[in-house]
């Protein structure tokens, strides 16, 4: 038991390592860099998909472990990505606007250039006032502070909200998938200070950077690998002590959690807030590779797909979250980027395009019928590291949080 | 001798139907006590007004020295005062080894703050190792609790409620599906126990508490029949009636 | 003016003479020729006017023939007749005196006459004294909608005239009812029009309102000193008081030229742009301009040597306001019209209030009984079994398409909807029972996971629907009794199909209540609910239960599907659009109980219905504002409107 943290866990030195090997073999087959063998598009991609990686991660602490399986963790995505976008924004506008400003005879003064930054970033929504939510978006480091701060805050909220009236299982999950559809609508209206269904746009553009976009998309993959083997190590950090056995007790059984004298809302609101702040940190790294948000990224729908790619993957190990997102999402980009061969069958031809949803819904159901270990169960195949038989009920990380209880009803 | 734990005038109400009716109880420091009844006499809706799971209708739980009320308190901030509860069912987390179980249990600060922090000193895991011991689990500590047979799983249960250190020990049929072997050592771990604190255990079994040798008090309709010897209930004719005679 | 010129020729016509020569219209036309030929809004009036008047038979004819641009000049002399195609190339031109065929023309010896929209409008407007007369009911109904559009004093007499002979009650009623309204906007006597104000003072139409707004219409005012009599003032105003703002009065001080205008800030940069000397401005280094008080000083530098206009400073606007009387006065200068039409609107605002009112009521009840009725199979499979069924949209989408398809082979409307409601049932049925055996009852223990793979059934359910029937919406027709509304008054109406769907969920109440509560079926659910192991001791089949349970809610759910494509886009996105709304209504209303379900869809409705009241311009904000609104109502009541209690409620 006294052995070092790496010791006890040597999965997450073979994934550090790995995830370092993938992102010096792609910055040497880069186009910024290297050999230029893999598009700059292509390193964008790869970057976003590290930072869905990241957020698969966060899901996985709060599903996998604590088994709340939640469904508004993209609005935490989302949040972050326009705290980010806001600076973007207005420091490229501010950029733009300073300089044809100084073609004038007279030198600006300060409220006519914020004036001017307004017009031209609120034009689209027929406003050129400044929200007050806005009020620190010329200042990088507050930004990114609010990068964390607003969406912990919301999933402090919210989660005290949910957890203190003991909402538990599918009832927290529609809840939260509420919480994000209240967001994004909100988010659509012209008026709620973030440009409407326009969102935030131009944001692949570092503000006085003169690199080009091969350099700066390296940059951002460089800072998502970071950012995701940050996070790996500290969540394998906080489910390897007895935090981590007090939030597997808690998936497994909330009510025997409580009489052992843990307050269980407690645990489940921080771990909740932290994995939004994870998630958070995670979106404001996507979307400036993204080079757009809109309120639409935030949809219900985001949410359950980040569900999907981490039963795939696996629940309840963080590699499996990690390999799901980046499986699925790479996947569904090759079938829905159109690259995907067409399959011919002579009366009708299966354009992948139309038919990868299908296929990736119904290859769901396999996965949560046949394999409820997801991907990660191969890596138990291949270890040999198979659970021996049990005698009690499986209460093991492949069921659902709960299971006694809501089987008994 | 003074009281641990004294619940009075308590009663609890389902759609109608009263569980609880105008309960009295009391106990004090190391005492051991068996609670028996009938089916439907109450005696889990008892723990779990006690527990706090259940909130009565009304009536006083009061607890310890300063005569605190336990009915405003959480389920966690009950356990964390001294009362520790072990269910019908043996409920231990399955996917642990029984050394994190039993390290989850032992006494410590339940903050998440300092849980987070938390890493095993070596005197936690002597303590840990010594309670293993205690309930015959030593030589599987590193072994997931999921696979341990169920009267281990039952052990490994009073084992987490000894780590916990609780003055008030609530066992619910803690013999139920053991061999008799096991049934013994279950005996005497509860009689350990109950030498420095209080112990109550609900049991539907005559052998098993007359083996415990301790006041017992008979739960019917959701209050008090009788309470006394296993002598003087037994040759009580209302228990013989509504309990025994059946 | 053109309203005097218009009143005098209407008295001119009512004492016939015979004021043309000869009785023929030419020479009145030819008299006109020019702004006629060159037809514009502005100037074409006084010729309308003269030929509408000229009492001419043939008057009517005339104006018919030129709005419908059959009239055509002759290039040879400038005459005007009516032109019909012989051929692809000439004209028959017919004399309007005469109604003679005058010869038949090559095109490009004629000119064809194509008033514009707004030379038709005064045409239509001359042509409503004939017509109010006209013997064609059409016609003098296009008149009365003609007058009714654009009231005018001068129509007012005709319109009088024309009640008297009227033969149709309908229009009748019509027609006194406009001339009641014109009596109100132009009538010259005052004690009428008051008299017409309190006759209509306590009508909900619009027209009235259309009618008594103008009247009350203020304007607002200042003068130097008091404020002059004669004036029917509204209110004496404030600077700096609500809703009038000392900017605001200050402005009007500038419009009406009692004081100097303010400079801008703008105005201010362009002042000093324009006078830069040397690199410095006033005085002041163009460097150092880039902040106000460097650019007032330099502003104020300039305005010294007189280059430009001094600012207004603070003390200077409020001394020009202390100067001035601010008011506001009515468009109408009768005192006793104004008082009497704010007291007829007042009497009408609180009527329309509490019809406004009953129509949101009506509103409410038929969006919760959409909800209630997207909910209801829900509330089965759900509610009754504790199934989570992320798909249930996708079912009321199928639903929707099989209406659609059914429509496409029923041409009628009526045959196919009631083809269409037991197909759409049997279809989903079917689809719900193949998804329970196949999918749902290998996970009865484990709703998360079923809350994932129903997901995952309904991405590849709509991706096939769109695979299907394209993305674009597709239609579902009502038939055509269900067309229209039900119109109570001017403000409260509810379309016929809402009341459809509202009787359709009450139905389906009666059904659902009746199959649980008096069927076999019914009783073996709710003993397979209670306690599965007991119920499959007592011989009943518990896996066929959940099976025909579940395929009973998801068939609801078709029907469900086709009365929502009945007024909704019909989409391969329809159902998701519904199935959050759905599991609140059956989490709000408390699980596992059909009158929960219904409490939980009426509070939704009247929630959602509130808010948009509130804030009318933006259903967004009101779905926002409704899902925090639950999301804190489940923090008080988290088991739902009607919740079970007790130990049945379990954790």
């Amino acid at each position: 038991m006294q052995r070092s943290f790496i010791a006890k866990n040597p999965s997450v030195l073979i994934f550090l390592a790995c995830l370092a090997l993938f992102t010096l073999i792609v910055t040497v087959l880069s186009e910024g860099l290297g050999l230029g063998m893999i598009s700059t598009s292509f390193i964008k991609t790869l970057g976003k998909t590290l930072c869905l990686c990241l957020i698969a991660v966060a899901m996985d602490l709060i599903w996998g472990f604590t088994g709340i399986l939640s469904l508004g963790h993209f609005a935490f995505f989302g949040l972050g990505g326009y705290m980010i976008g806001m600076w973007l924004m207005y420091e490229r506008t501010r950029l733009i606007v300073v300089e044809s400003l100084s073609q004038a005879e007279i030198p600006p003064t300060s409220s006519e250039v914020v004036d001017a930054i307004g017009n031209q970033i609120f034009g689209v929504v027929g406003a050129s006032e400044f929200p007050l939510i806005w009020a620190f978006a010329d200042s990088l480091f507050l930004q990114l502070l609010l990068v964390v701060l607003v969406p912990g805050l919301l999933a402090l909220v919210f989660g005290w909200l949910a957890f203190r009236s003991r909402v538990t299982g599918v009832y927290l999950s529609i809840l939260t998938q509420a919480m994000t559809l209240a967001l994004a609508l909100y988010l659509f209206q012209n008026d709620s200070g973030l440009r409407g269904n326009n969102g935030l746009s131009g944001l692949q553009n570092l503000p006085g950077v003169e690199a080009s976009q091969d350099v700066v998309s390296l940059w951002f993959l460089w800072a998502s690998a970071l950012a995701l083997g940050l996070g790996y190590l500290l969540a394998a950090w906080v489910v390897s002590g007895k935090f981590g056995s007090v939030i597997r007790g808690i998936r497994d059984n909330e009510a025997r959690v409580r009489f052992l004298g843990y307050s269980v809302e407690t645990y489940k609101l921080m771990i909740f807030t932290l994995t939004a702040c994870i998630a958070a940190i995670a979106g404001a790294l996507y979307y400036p590779q993204a080079g757009i948000i809109n309120p639409a990224e935030i949809a219900p729908i985001a949410s359950i797909y980040l569900a999907v790619w981490v039963a795939i993957g696996g629940r309840g190990r963080l590699y499996g979250a990690v390999i799901g997102a980046a499986f699925v999402s790479l996947l569904s980009t090759w079938f829905t980027g159109g690259q995907a061969p067409d399959i011919p069958l002579g009366f009708y031809t299966i354009k992948w395009v139309d038919w990868w949803l299908v296929l990736l819904g119904l290859s769901f159901v396999a996965v949560t019928l046949f394999a409820p270990k997801g991907m990660g169960g191969l890596v138990d195949l291949w270890t040999q590291a198979r659970a021996p038989n049990r005698h009690g009920a499986d209460l093991g990380p492949d069921d659902s949080a709960l299971r006694e209880q809501e089987a008994s009803k | 001798m003074s009281t641990l734990l004294e619940v009075s005038g308590v009663s609890v109400t389902f759609d109608g139907f009263r569980a609880i009716n105008n309960l009295s109880f009391q106990i004090g420091e190391a005492e051991l006590r068996a609670v028996i009844g009938p089916n439907g006499a109450g005696k889990t809706t008892f723990m779990d007004i006690v527990t706090g799971k259940t909130k009565p209708d009304e009536g006083r739980v009061i607890w310890g020295e300063k005569s605190v009320s336990l009915l405003k308190m959480s389920e966690a901030k009950i356990a964390q005062a001294g009362i520790g509860r072990k269910f019908q069912k043996p409920t231990v987390f399955e996917d642990q080894t029984v050394q994190e179980n039993l390290l989850m249990a032992l006494k410590k600060p339940r903050g998440w703050l300092s849980v987070l922090s938390y890493r095993a000193k070596p005197e936690d895991l002597d303590k840990v190792a010594e309670l293993a011991k205690e309930i015959g689990l030593i030589d599987e500590l590193t072994r997931k609790s999921g696979e341990l047979s169920h009267g281990q799983k039952q052990w490994l249960e009073i084992g987490m409620l000894l780590a916990q250190e609780p003055r008030l020990l609530l066992v619910d049929e803690p013999a139920a599906g053991m061999t008799p072997q096991e049934r013994e050592h279950t005996t005497d771990l509860l009689l350990e126990a109950a030498k420095t604190r209080a112990v109550v255990v609900v049991e539907h079994d005559m052998e098993f508490v007359r083996r415990l040798n301790c006041k017992v008090t008979v739960l019917h309709e959701g209050s008090v029949l009788a309470e006394g010897s296993l002598d003087h209930v037994t040759s009580n004719q209302e228990v013989i009636d509504v309990y025994l005679g059946r | 003016m053109l309203r005097l010129f218009l009143a005098s020729l209407a008295l001119l016509l009512s004492c016939v003479t015979a004021s043309a020569e000869e009785g023929a219209i030419q020479p009145l036309l030819q008299e006109h020729r020019e702004v006629i030929a060159k037809s514009s809004r502005k100037t074409i009036g006084p010729a309308i006017d003269a030929i509408a008047n000229s009492s001419l038979p043939q008057a009517q004819t005339m104006l018919e023939t030129w709005a419908a641009k059959s009239m055509w000049m002759r290039k040879s002399d400038g005459r005007f007749f009516v032109g019909e195609k012989a051929d692809s190339k000439n004209y028959r031109l017919i004399d309007f005196d005469t109604g003679e065929v005058v010869g038949t023309f090559p095109k490009k010896e004629l000119k064809q006459l194509k008033p514009n929209s707004g030379v038709r409008a005064l045409i239509g407007t001359a042509l409503v004294q004939f017509q109010l007369l006209d013997e064609d009911r059409a016609k003098r109904q296009a008149a009365l909608t003609s007058i009714q559009r654009d009231p005018e004093a001068a129509l007012l007499t005709p319109l009088r005239a024309s009640i008297e002979q009227e033969p149709d009650a309908g229009l009748k009623a019509q027609k006194q009812r406009l001339e009641r309204l014109l009596t109100i906007g132009y009538d010259a006597d005052p004690a009428a029009r008051i008299a017409a104000i309190e006759e209509m003072s306590g009508d909900l139409g619009v027209d009235v309102r259309a009618t008594l707004n103008p009247l009350v219409a203020t304007t607002r005012d200042v003068t130097p000193g008091a404020v002059p009599e004669g004036v029917n003032v509204a209110a004496n105003l404030t600077p700096g008081e609500e809703g009038f703002s000392e900017a605001e009065a200050y402005d009007l001080l500038v419009t009406k030229g009692f004081a100097p205008a303010r400079v801008t800030p703008d105005e201010v940069r362009l002042a000093l742009a324009e006078n830069i000397e040397g690199g410095t401005v006033g005085g002041v280094p163009v460097a150092q301009l880039d902040k106000d008080d460097a650019r007032v000083r330099a502003y104020a530098a300039l305005a010294e040597a007189g280059t430009v206009s001094p600012l207004v400073n603070p003390a200077d606007i409020q001394a020009a306001l202390a100067a001035h009387a601010f008011f506001e006065t009515y468009a109408e200068p009768i005192v006793e019209v104004t008082t009497a039409a704010q007291d007829a609107l007042d009497n009408i605002a609180l009527k329309v209030g509490v019809n406004q009112t009953l129509d949101l009521t009506l509103d409410a009840l038929s969006l919760a009984s959409i909800y209630f009725l997207a909910a209801i199979g829900l509330a089965i499979t759900f509610g009754v079994m504790g199934v989570i069924n992320m798909a249930h949209g996708e079912f009321i989408m199928m639903g929707a398409y099989t209406g659609y398809v059914v429509q496409q082979i029923i041409p009628d409307h009526t045959v196919s909807i009631i083809v269409a409601i037991p197909l759409a049932f049997a279809v989903t049925f079917a689809a719900g029972v193949a998804m329970e055996r196949l999918v749902i009852r290998w996970l009865y223990a484990r709703p998360l996971e079923t809350l994932l793979a129903t997901f995952g059934i309904s991405i590849a359910l709509q991706q096939l629907a769109k695979n299907i029937f394209g993305t674009q919406a597709r239609p579902l027709t009502a038939p055509g009794w269900l067309d229209g509304a039900w119109v109570l008054n001017d403000v409260v109406s509810i379309s016929y199909i809402r009341i459809a769907i509202f009787i359709l969920a009450l139905i389906f109440l009666g059904v659902f209540l009746f199959i649980m509560k008096r069927t076999r079926l019914g009783l073996e659910t709710r003993a397979v609910t209670q306690n599965p192991a007991m119920a499959a001791s007592m011989g009943i089949n518990p896996g066929r239960v959940n099976m025909l349970t579940f395929g009973l809610g998801s068939g609801i759910a078709g029907i469900a599907g086709v009365a929502i494509g009945l007024f909704a886009k019909v989409t391969s996105e329809l159902g998701s659009d519904y199935i959050v709304q759905s599991f609140m209504t059956v989490v709000v209303g408390g699980v596992g109980n059909i009158w929960g379900t219904l409490a939980g869809a009426t509070m939704i409705g009247f929630l959602q219905k509130g808010i948009e009241w509130l804030n009318p311009s933006n259903t967004l904000a009101a779905q926002t504002y409704m899902i925090v609104f639950i999301i804190i109502f489940i923090q008080f009541r988290p088991r739902g409107i009607i919740a079970l209690k007790g130990r049945a409620a379990g954790d």
